[in-house]
């Protein structure tokens, strides 16, 4: 039996060994697994707070000279006229599946005629900014991350603190501003995308009219209720949300691209990373909007 | 012979040759390359063998006060980087900090800029002590300097005249006229036909105009201190002696002082009044290039083995 005895651990002078009794022994100095959760806790914490950092920082240099007024308008055609396309596909063909599921659904109750009820409640509240959200943070987040983060390993942005300007001001707050004004402009469109898709089936498929089709839309955001009298819960919903999700996605895009290190391997881990995480928060955030929304607006 | 050797005899090299497996006449004509290269260089150094090197101001009547001095710096992120590191540059003067890859070369440069701020000792720059500025004094300090990134590091969204204009129209009220006869000027300098490269993006130029396009933006706005990264890394030996004499142009004829970071000791030799070597995260040495020649500390004669 010699050689076949394991001590599975046995504690010995101040240490442990683990294994075989001839393996060395791992004294609170080597066994430093709570050191390194320690450390990575730290560097966690750390890495958030540069984010609040940072996000603080562009948001607030949006209203302090000087203004890259080129930039900014740059980065709104990138981002919103760039992403125009693959909205109005998305929305459009969201509207039309969503048009689609709910006439079989409708159906057995011998409801069809809600379904422009159903596709603007989906849309507006819910499927329209998420979509257009997670559109944009696959399109824009990543290639914010990933030109920021080339810019970081080929030291240009060194070199602008080196002539004397501060990255935030220049490169983070104008794609913030473009995010936060184009996203809920993109949202919107791709509102109406997704409910004029819903129309399209409803009039071939369903046999719905057009006219009814549309003022069972409008019913159904009159039906949220209003705030100030004129304006629809619905909308209101359908805009708090794009803007935080803006916010998000080019605050995270930034932050990552800015951190990026390790050349250009450190990009393509810059870039997944500002996707993964801008997607998994839309989707996180979007259910504490609604929550905090409801309890404020009652509906 | 048959046909296909017939065929190879009697068509003109060319660079198809490279695919060619039964190539023969390859080392040849790599000697001969070689030749020419060391001809160039031969004539290059004796082409400026005759121009003044930037002599050390160290007369008590030359000696202006520290343009950019580093006194008793340490710093470290995860393992020490820096310990104790202590030298300066006085106005006109180049002095070239050498040392071997990873030994905190660069970030030399980036304390000088404050770009990073040590954890031990002060930073000066024409006198003042950067080292506790805020941020928005910093952004001013470092515009009296002008930095040549290793990699050239020009906005790659941005033309050549844009590039060199940047500095210009962010902190000058120059008018976009009085910016592109400037802009024209500093190109004119380094060498570059500004005709041809203002509408280029930096995509389309050579690593060697790339570095002259940082050097004319560095210097864009007169700055009267000059940072080199490593400016003849990853250069052809023609290059490199360009850049190097463009380096002593600067010195001389606009009397900047420099602090260039760099490996290549020919180089170094050529341009500084002072050279400091950095070993093991401390000045080994600091003198001129005579005095390291001269030098019989173990380490620096094995640093200048090859040369």
């Amino acid at each position: 039996m010699q050689g076949n005895s394991y001590i599975i651990c046995a504690i010995e002078s101040g240490g442990w060994r683990i294994g075989r009794p001839d393996s060395p022994v791992v004294t609170p100095n080597h066994f430093h697994l709570l050191d390194r959760f320690n450390n990575a806790l730290k560097r966690k914490i750390f890495a958030l707070q540069e984010y609040f950092v940072l996000a603080g920082k562009s948001i607030g240099f949006i209203f302090a000279r000087p203004f890259y007024g080129s930039d900014i308008v740059q980065q709104m055609d990138a981002i919103g006229v760039g992403s125009l396309g693959i909205v109005l596909l998305t929305g459009f063909f969201t509207g039309m599946v969503l048009a689609l599921q709910s006439s079989v659904q409708l159906k057995t109750f011998g409801a069809t005629m809600y379904i422009g009820r159903l596709v603007a409640a989906s849309m507006i509240r819910e499927l329209g900014p998420v979509l257009a959200g997670l559109m944009v943070a696959g399109r824009v987040g990543s290639g914010i991350a990933a030109q920021l983060g080339s810019m970081r390993v080929t030291e240009q942005i060194d070199a602008l603190n080196t002539l004397g300007t501060d990255p935030i001001k220049k490169l983070v707050t104008p794609r913030v501003l473009a995010a936060l004004i184009m996203v809920p402009t993109l949202t919107i469109i791709n509102d109406f995308a997704g409910i004029l898709g819903g129309n399209v089936i409803a009039a071939a498929y369903v046999g719905i009219p057009t006219s009814l089709y549309w003022r069972t839309v409008w019913e159904q955001i009159a039906a949220g209720g209003f705030s100030l009298r004129y304006i629809p819960h619905d909308f209101i919903h359908g805009i708090i949300k794009p803007l935080v999700f803006g916010g998000l996605i080019s605050t995270i895009g930034c932050h990552f691209g800015l951190k990026t290190s390790g050349g250009t391997e450190g990009v393509g881990v810059a870039t997944t990373r500002t996707v993964v995480t801008a997607s998994i928060l839309i989707l996180v955030v979007d259910y504490f909007i609604t929550q905090v929304l409801l309890a404020f607006l009652g509906s | 012979m048959n046909e296909s050797e017939d065929r190879r005899a009697k068509r003109p090299p060319g660079p198809t040759d490279i695919d060619d497996p039964n190539r023969q006449e390859a080392p040849i004509r790599r000697s001969s390359d070689e030749e020419r290269v060391r001809r160039a260089i031969q004539r290059e150094i004796e082409a400026d063998r005759d121009e003044p090197r930037p002599a050390p101001a160290n007369t008590m009547e030359f000696r202006a006060a520290n343009v950019v001095a580093l006194e008793h710096v340490s710093l470290a992120f995860e393992q020490p980087i820096l310990e104790d590191v202590s030298f300066n540059a006085r106005a006109g003067e180049t002095v070239t900090v050498l040392g071997e890859s990873g030994t905190g070369k660069s970030t030399i440069l980036k304390l000088l800029l404050r770009l990073l701020v040590p954890d031990r000792g002060k930073v000066y720059i024409e006198g003042e002590e950067i080292t506790q500025l805020p941020f928005n004094d910093a952004l001013s300090v470092r515009q009296k300097m002008g930095m040549v990134f290793q990699g050239a590091a020009l906005f790659d969204s941005m033309t050549v005249y844009e590039n060199v204009a940047y500095p210009l129209r962010e902190h000058t009220t120059l008018s976009e006229d009085e910016i592109l006869a400037r802009v024209r000027e500093k190109l004119e300098f380094v060498d570059l036909d500004p005709d041809r490269v203002l509408d280029q993006v930096p995509s389309e130029l050579s690593g060697g105009m790339k570095k002259r396009v940082g050097i004319a933006r560095g210097m864009a706005n007169n700055a009267k201190i000059m940072l080199y990264d490593e400016p003849t890394s990853g250069l052809d030996p023609l290059t490199t002696g360009t850049i190097t004499h463009l380096i002593m142009k600067l010195q001389r004829e606009l009397n900047v002082t420099s602090v260039v970071v760099t490996h290549d000791i020919r180089s170094a030799f050529r341009m500084s009044s002072y050279i400091a070597v950095l070993n093991n995260r401390r000045i080994h040495f600091f003198g001129t290039p005579e005095e390291m020649t001269g030098n019989s500390d173990p380490y620096i004669r094995e640093f200048l083995g090859g040369f």
